[in-house]
Parts: structure tokens; sequence; C-alpha cells
């Protein structure tokens, strides 16, 4: 067992590193067009901000549009899109667009979620102060929805991990193509085990930070 | 200062539209503390919020020294809010940031400098008797408390005029006292113009040195306050008082 694991470790490490890179990419992309979507689709639907029941349907509508393809089927489709970007349709560069798509979906709503929950009341504030839209979504909404922003976030990038082991379809590599490949198809349940023992340390690793900072943030 | 001439306002509710302000006009004198008073749903905070536009009237003219701000652009009306201050029932302030940080937004908003923000802070927390709680954050303090951090806040940018929308009733009596002496500290220390919706007597009998009974979205009427009593002439008005 020990020695199959010492033999394996380089494509362990290997699969390691194409993990980070796709969750490198991904949850870049996410947090930036995500948050940014989030936003707007919160902003869209509040009468005092930017009311546009238009926008709102159209772009959360497109929101919903990726959120409904299984993940497996949006990483083929988004091939071309993929080669253009990355110039390749293989490894996990390329891996990390489709993931990015998925995750840009997956973060907006859930930055949507965490501005809804922030009071009404704080936004008048900063409006009778005379506050520009820029600083009430960067110096009231933001900060005020920080802690459930970094649960989000952390709910994110646990997706992110489980997202990436389908990436093995299209040759994106990673942990889970790992657990996939040699404990299913070669049947060395050891490694699959070891594998997937890795990600659940993994998850609970992420969980407990997301947990933390959280809380450390949340001054309610 | 403030003048509200025959300001008209419908809300839509559930398909339902409801008469909030019916030609409503009052005028505030710069110095006074004027007091919107009635039940509540009688639209007095609706007739506060008009006056920064945070409620925007469908007819009539809000007058800020003389000029109509229903016709301002947004930027235009942005700068003007920067000079009203304004204080509500449940305090909004901004639960993940200190008090000092809370009292220095609206000097943020208004582009002042950093170093003129941390003394004006001070300052501030200096007029509310809160020095000791800079560093603290809003959960830690106690109801009236908030709400002078509040009112530091609202206060900082140097308002024309400030706006209380039911300022004691989320707070019970022993601190309601705490809030009307800071407010009329203020009006006496600082000349402070302010405008306060309420639906207690208490605020009127110590604050207000004029009020306007509304009922229904109308004004029924509007009254000095005379050693702190007011003598309604309408039937509505002495039965709103001895409820009181």
């Amino acid at each position: 067992m020990i020695e199959s694991f010492i033999s394996f470790w380089p494509e362990l490490w290997k699969a390691l590193q194409e993990t980070l890179i796709m969750l490198a990419v991904g949850l870049s992309a996410s947090t930036v067009f995500g948050g940014a979507i989030g936003v707007f689709l919160y902003l869209w639907s509040e009468e005092r901000l930017l009311k546009s029941p238009k926008l709102r349907f159209i772009v959360g509508g497109l929101v919903n549009v990726v959120r409904s393809f299984p993940f497996v089927i949006l990483m083929i489709a988004a091939g071309p899109l993929a080669r253009l970007i990355a110039g390749t349709t293989i490894g996990p560069v390329a891996a990390s667009v489709p993931l990015s798509i998925a995750g840009i979906a997956y973060f907006s709503r859930l930055v949507e979620l965490s501005l809804m929950d922030v009071s009404k009341g704080t936004v008048e504030a900063a409006q009778s102060m005379g506050a520009s839209l820029r600083k009430i979504v960067f110096s009231v909404l933001l900060v005020e929805a920080r802690p459930s922003l970094i649960l989000g976030f952390t709910s994110l990038c646990i997706s992110y991990l489980s997202y990436s082991a389908a990436a093995g379809v299209i040759g994106g590599g990673g942990l889970g193509d790992l657990a996939v490949r040699y404990g299913y198809y070669r049947f060395q349940t050891e490694i699959m085990v070891a594998t997937v023992v890795g990600l659940i340390l993994f998850v609970q690793l992420i969980q407990s930070t997301g947990n933390y900072f959280s809380r450390k943030m949340d001054k309610r | 200062m403030v003048r509200i001439e025959s300001i008209s306002k419908k809300f839509l509710e559930h398909g339902q539209v409801i008469q909030a302000l019916q030609d409503v006009s009052f005028h505030v004198q710069r110095g006074q503390i004027y007091g919107l008073i009635g039940h509540s749903g009688a639209g007095k905070s609706t007739a506060l919020r008009a006056i920064n536009l945070l409620e925007r009237p469908d007819s009539g003219q809000v007058l800020f020294n003389g000029e109509n701000i229903l016709t301002k652009s947004p930027e235009e009306l942005r700068h003007l809010r920067q000079k009203i201050g304004m204080i509500f029932q449940h305090f909004n302030l901004l639960a993940n940031r200190t008090v000092s940080e809370n009292i220095a937004l609206p000097l943020e908003i208004a582009g002042w400098k950093k170093e003129d923000i941390y003394k004006r802070v001070i300052e501030c927390l200096e007029l509310v008797h809160l020095t000791d709680k800079a560093q603290a954050y809003p959960a830690k303090l106690s109801g009236g408390q908030k709400q002078r951090v509040a009112i530091a806040r609202s206060i900082a940018n140097h308002p024309q005029v400030l706006l209380a929308d039911e300022p004691t009733s989320a707070l019970d009596p022993l601190t309601k006292g705490e809030i009307l002496n800071c407010l009329a500290e203020l009006n006496q220390k600082l000349g402070l113009t302010i405008v306060i919706a309420s639906h207690e007597m208490k605020v009127i009998r110590k604050l207000c040195h004029r009020v306007t009974l509304f009922r229904g979205g109308r004004t029924e009427e509007t009254l000095d306050v005379v050693n702190g009593q007011i003598h309604p002439q309408s039937a509505y008005g002495k039965i709103f008082v001895e409820d009181l």
C-alpha cells in the first residue's frame, strides 16, 4: 500500500497542481465577473437603485441557462470557446474555461443572495448622505455583506473542486480525474480511496477556513 | 429654510393605489425644531422623506433655501443631500464598521481629506458624549448609544437641517429622554434646524417649537408648542392629544 503510494506520488502531485491551476483561474474569473453580475442582479431588482426588470430578466435568464446545463455537457459545448481563449481544448487551462463559465453563473447568484440580506435601512442611510451608486456598492453593500460573501466564496471553492473532477472528460486532469482513471478504470482501489480522502480533507480545510474568516469579519 | 408646497404622493401597493400624501404644505424656519405628528400611516414619515427626496412627490414643490429641488439633476441632488442629515427609527448604522468609521462615512462621501475626517469624527463623538466608544462596533452599543452614533454621523458634514424619522420610537422611556436631550442640545449649541416625524407626545412636549398634525395623508392643522403644550382646534386634534 505504502509502496504503491510512493511510486504514485509524482502522479498525485501533478494532479494536485492541475487541480490548483483550475481552481486559481476559475475562482478568479468567478469572483470578478460573477461578483459583478451578482451586484448588478441585485441593483436591477431594487426600486431605489438601478431597478430594471428587463435587464434583470435577460441576464438572470442567461445565468439560469448556464446553471441548468449538466456540467459535463457545458464542458464539451465550451470547447470552441476554450480553444479561442486558451488556445487548446485539453489540459487544466482549457478546462478552466467551462469551469469559469459555470462558476461565474453560480457565484453571481450567491452574491445576489448575500446582498439581498443587507438591511435596506443602511442603503437608505447612505442615500440620505448623498452617496453615489459606486460608494453604496463598495462602502455599504459589499462591506455589510462581507461575512456572507465569504461563506458564498467558500461554497464556490468547494463546488469548484467537485466540478474540476469532471474536467477529466476533456483531459483537464486534476485529483478527481486521477481518482476515476486509476481507482475506477484500473481497479486500484487504494488510489481511489487515497484521492477521495485527500479531497475530503481539502474540502474540510476550505470550509473551516471560510467559516473562520466569515466569523472574524462578522461584527453584527 | 424648508418649504413644502402642496405635495401629493401615491403608492402602488399590491395593486392598490394608496394616497400617502395629499396637498401637504408646511414651512420650517431656520433654527426651528419642527414636528410632523400623527398616528402611524398618517403620512408624516413620507412627508419628512420628501424633504431630501427619499420619497419623490408626484406633484407640488419642495423648496430648500428657496430653490425647488425637484428639478435638480441626480448629481446636484447628491450634493444637496450631503447638507441634509438624517436619522432613523432603527438607526441604520453599518454593522461591520466601527463607530468612528460610521461617522466618517458621510465625510468620505462628501470627499473630505483623511486628516480632516479624523478630526471631525472626534469632534462629533464629543458632541454626543461617546468618545470612549470610538473603536466599538454598533452591536456592542445600547439602543440609545446607537442613536447617538447615528446623530453624530448625521451632523458630521455640517448639515443645514437634520431630518429625524421616529428617532425615539424604538427606545425605552429612559433612553428616549437621552436622545431628546441630545437633539435639544444640538439645536441650542449649533442652531441646528431639526424636522422630526413622531407619534410620541414626549417628543412634542420636550422638543418641538411648532408641529403639523397629519391625518390620512393630509395635514389637519399646524400649531405652536407653548410651554410644552399644544392646543388643537380641530376635533381630530383634540382626540389625538387626549389619546397620547
